[in-house]
């Protein structure tokens, strides 16, 4: 039974990790990616890894996911790529076979190890192997710094994804006012800003 | 089911999204095909931790999702902002720090 599982979510994933590269439009490669996703969690699950399974089911195919279909809806990737530029053929054929050459020297890597643990289905597990339960209580003793360190990575990034990604007086259209902008001139109010401007116009200027 | 299997298929979805970051000249596809790698990555501790029966792999496992969810949002941030200078979505045409 697991041999069929086994089988079943690597060749979803395999497939999807295919589709996520040859496909040209790029919101079909995020779909691509979510099956990937989702056929990885099948084998983190029989991997007893129940809690990396329900993240990354939760978290990536979520929220991760949500964040690049909006990503390219908004900058629009539906009309495709060409696949291969003007030096294309043969950069593609070299790109191929560097894919097969790491892919050779991986499983020679992995399976020359001679890990003794390898051919086998692991180690006797404990009942609790795998649990959030004990995923949390390592996380708040062994691993409390890694764990602090991640909340603060994660906030950096976010506080960074806003500043790239918002609109620079300046760069954008005459009528925007920047967060700066409005911080700077506080006597500016709803009632009495300047007509054009996006306080007057209650909403965000057309482009 | 032998550990040496969720090795090699590791093995495989790294290689495919190596390969894809080489073929592909979206940077949107770009930071797919780097989950993939990430992911490979996440497949095989898994695997490890499963094989010595050990927590710490799978710590590790989620430890590179937040990282992963990080570059996501970085990553993404850039091409909204390369979208809104009017930039091309492309990384031949791409090739200057300076914009």
């Amino acid at each position: 039974m697991a041999e069929v599982l086994f089988f079943l979510a690597a060749i979803g994933a395999v497939a999807g990790a295919v589709g996520t590269v040859s496909l040209r439009n790029p919101f079909y490669a995020v779909l691509a990616l979510v099956c990937h996703l989702l056929a990885l969690a099948a084998l983190f699950l029989l991997l007893y890894a129940q809690f990396v399974a329900a993240a990354q089911v939760v978290v990536y195919a979520g929220a991760v996911m949500v964040l690049y279909v909006f990503v390219v809806a908004y900058v629009g990737g539906g009309a495709g790529e060409p696949l291969t530029g003007s030096t294309g053929v043969s950069l593609r054929f070299a790109s191929i076979l560097f894919t097969l050459a790491l892919f050779a020297e991986l499983t020679i890597a992995l399976v020359g190890t001679g890990l003794t643990a390898l051919d086998t289905e692991g180690a006797s597990l404990e009942a609790t192997f795998g649990t959030p339960a004990e995923v949390g209580e390592l996380f708040l003793t062994k691993f409390l710094v890694a764990f602090e360190i991640a909340s603060l990575l994660l906030l950096i990034a976010a506080v960074g994804a806003v500043i790239l990604a918002r609109r620079r007086a300046g760069l954008g259209d005459e009528g925007e006012v920047s967060v700066g902008d409005v911080m700077r001139r506080p006597e500016v109010t709803a009632g009495q800003a300047e007509p054009g401007s996006m306080i007057e116009a209650a909403g965000p200027p057309q482009r | 089911m032998s550990l040496t299997w969720y090795l090699v298929a590791s093995a495989l979805i790294f290689s495919i999204g190596a390969g894809g970051v080489l073929v592909r000249r979206n940077p949107l596809v770009i930071l797919l095909c780097i989950e993939l790698m990430l992911n490979a990555a996440n497949l095989a501790l898994v695997a490890f931790s499963r094989a010595h029966g050990n927590m710490d792999g799978q710590m590790f496992a989620l430890i590179v999702m937040v990282v992963a969810a990080c570059e996501v949002a970085v990553g993404l941030g850039l091409i909204v902002a390369l979208f809104r200078r009017r930039l091309p979505i492309d990384v031949d045409e791409l090739r200057e720090l300076s914009g």
